[in-house]
């Protein structure tokens, strides 16, 4: 894939919900480009947008003014039904909670996002057992989510999110739930999804533990970006904090 | 896609269980209120349907076959000399006054037959033969009605209309829709139970046989071309104005009707409930479904396809419950119908209405707030 490249241009971003007779202003003007190559993380208090931002960006929510492209694809001008084709060729989502099918194995959890996109049954079963043993999980492959652990299971959702080969993986507070080892374990492997398969990676996040990961950071409150680093600012941001 | 609605169905036996009772109850309950529905038309008409008769004459105004209206012997001649009559046979049908062996007194329904004849026979005899009614003083029952007439065996000897009667034989399913048996005898023996003191040989009913290459409306024309103060009816018009009346004149059959309307009601809605029920179990999945691309016609396939597996199972299990329930209605004293088409009918309501029932959750699942599968 072609790093660097801009695989998403949101700007002017605002998006409010009603509530009753009043307004809730949940993202206002929000300028945003997410590069392929890169793991970008999002990152704010509670209530600061995060969440709808990322909505947004996957295309599961509409903004209320602004525009925004993907793939160099004008997604405001686009049907509702055409939404879904959007996110099928070109995001692979990460829940906090996971979202696996319980009732379905690991390998048929991953399949499931190949039979959304018209993969014949034994060919996305296929694909799926070479993603299942991409995360490293090969000797769970026909293990049920409840009889895996919560690193694990996250892992099972990456790979589900890889299986439509999406050039952007959108990633919700993918380490919460997870002990420092497993949560350790998955920013790498979506740090080297970034890195090595020059996907484009955005992870909200307000767990300081991954700060270091990311190669931009951009900061949320109230709706609003309200500063954005790169890694080696933050660093040397952390080292002159470290020093004082 | 066919995975997942199945799993999901499968996955959690209790949940699945909790369906496919509540498909089951709602199929049973519509099964046994249509049954019972069709068991009562069908009672009411039953000596008509069975009579082996092209055309039934009847005193003029006679409307059913239960009443008991009778016309002068001459009239059985008059038709015997009709051109296209191939055969005419007396019939009686009468209330009757049946005392038990005990000395209880029952009212039953005489039905005067010629013995030996085509026409007018009781069918379904298990045990003794309907040629035995030829004897003096033999008649025929329903093995449903042994412990209601206190009869148990061939040769138990009772009393109708004050005239000694032995139980020749029995029958099978042939049940009065009145609270009245009715006993087969023959033409001679039920004037004497209903009528002791007349020397006049009255006629219920004429049944009549089409001379072959004759139509039933050339015969029928024929006969009322002839014959006055009579009505004329087909086997089948006979049937419906017997069935018509009980069904839709009475009370009864409207209360029956209504119950079977009211089942049909009450299982659309049990079936409805357990359906959105499951799927809102299932709704963050089809969140999830959703934010992973899948398209609303995705979801509904899925929807449906379970539904389709949920009425098939409910189907089969509430098939074998109902058959359980028809069979122990065989010896009750209401006869629950469940014949083929009906059979088959039950198949695709059951289908209809998970299909229906899905088509709601579909509503509820196309209306997912996206956002909720980002929430923990």
């Amino acid at each position: 894939m072609n790093s660097n490249r801009t695989v998403i241009r949101a700007s002017g971003i605002t998006k409010i919900y009603r509530e009753g007779t009043a307004d809730f202003r949940a993202l206002s003007d929000v300028d945003l480009e997410i590069r392929a190559g890169e793991l970008t993380l999002l990152m704010g208090p509670s209530g600061s947008g995060k969440t709808t931002l990322l909505s947004i960006l996957g295309c599961i929510l509409r903004a209320t003014n602004g525009s925004l492209e993907v793939l160099g694809e004008s997604v405001e001008k686009l049907a509702e039904a055409e939404l879904p084709r959007i996110r099928r060729a070109a995001i692979g989502f990460v829940f906090q909670g996971f979202n696996l099918f319980p009732a379905l194995t690991t390998v048929e959890n991953v399949a499931l996002a190949l039979d959304v996109r018209g993969v014949k049954r034994r060919e996305a079963e296929t694909r799926a057992a070479e993603l299942i043993r991409e995360v490293g999980l090969a000797e769970k492959s026909k293990s049920y989510p409840a009889d895996l652990s919560g690193g694990q299971k996250q892992r099972v959702a990456i790979a589900r999110a890889l299986a439509g080969d999406p050039p952007i993986i959108l990633a919700d507070e993918p380490t919460a739930a997870l002990d420092s080892t497993s949560g350790k374990n998955v920013i790498e492997l979506l740090r080297r999804l970034a890195h090595e398969d020059g996907r484009a990676v955005v992870m909200v996040t307000h767990d300081p533990r991954v700060l270091s990961y990311g190669d931009r950071i951009i900061h949320l409150e109230d709706g609003r970006i309200v500063g954005e680093e790169t890694r080696r600012e933050f660093e040397e941001i952390a080292a002159a904090a470290a020093m004082a | 896609m066919g995975l997942l609605a199945r799993r999901n169905l499968f996955h959690d036996k209790v949940r699945f269980a909790v369906t496919l009772t509540g498909i089951v109850f709602a199929l049973v309950l519509i099964i046994i209120q249509f049954g019972l529905f069709l068991g009562f038309t069908t009672t009411t008409s039953n000596n008509i349907d069975h009579s082996n008769a092209d055309v039934w004459i009847v005193f003029h105004g006679v409307g059913y076959f239960d009443t008991g209206r009778t016309f002068s012997e001459r009239k059985f001649y008059q038709v015997l000399a009709v051109p296209g009559v191939a055969q005419a046979e007396k019939y009686m049908q009468a209330f009757a006054r049946w005392k038990r062996p005990d000395g209880r007194i029952e009212n039953i329904q005489i039905i005067g037959v010629r013995p030996g004849s085509e026409m007018g026979q009781p069918w379904n005899v298990v045990s003794g033969s309907a040629a035995e009614l030829k004897e003096e003083d033999a008649i025929l029952v329903d093995e449903v009605y042994r412990e209601k007439l206190g009869v148990q065996k061939i040769g138990d000897r009772v009393e109708i209309g004050g005239h000694r009667a032995r139980v020749a034989g029995f029958t099978r399913g042939i049940r009065s829709f009145t609270t009245s048996p009715f006993v087969y005898a023959s033409f001679k023996s039920s004037l004497d139970y209903t009528n002791p003191t007349s020397n006049e040989a009255d006629v219920g009913y004429i049944l009549v046989k089409a001379a072959p290459g004759i139509s039933v409306e050339t015969l029928k024309k024929n006969l009322s071309e002839r014959l006055s103060d009579v009505d004329l009816y087909t086997t089948a018009e006979f049937s419906r104005k017997t069935r018509f009346y009980w069904m839709f004149t009475t009370g009864a059959g409207l209360a029956v009707l209504t119950a079977a309307l009211m089942g049909l009601i009450v299982g659309v809605a049990v079936v409805a409930q357990t359906i959105y029920a499951a799927t809102v179990d299932h709704i963050r999945e089809y969140g999830t479904l959703k934010a992973m691309g899948a398209t609303n016609s995705y979801l509904y396939r899925v929807l449906i396809e379970q539904a389709v597996w949920s009425a098939t199972l409910g189907y089969a299990l509430a098939m074998i419950v109902a058959h359980f329930i028809v069979a122990g209605s065989e010896k009750g004293g209401a006869v629950i119908l469940m014949p083929m088409e009906m059979k088959i009918g039950m198949f695709f309501l059951a289908v209809l209405m998970c299909i229906a029932a899905a088509i709601v959750s579909i509503n509820k699942v196309t209306r997912i707030d996206p956002a909720m599968v980002f929430r923990g």
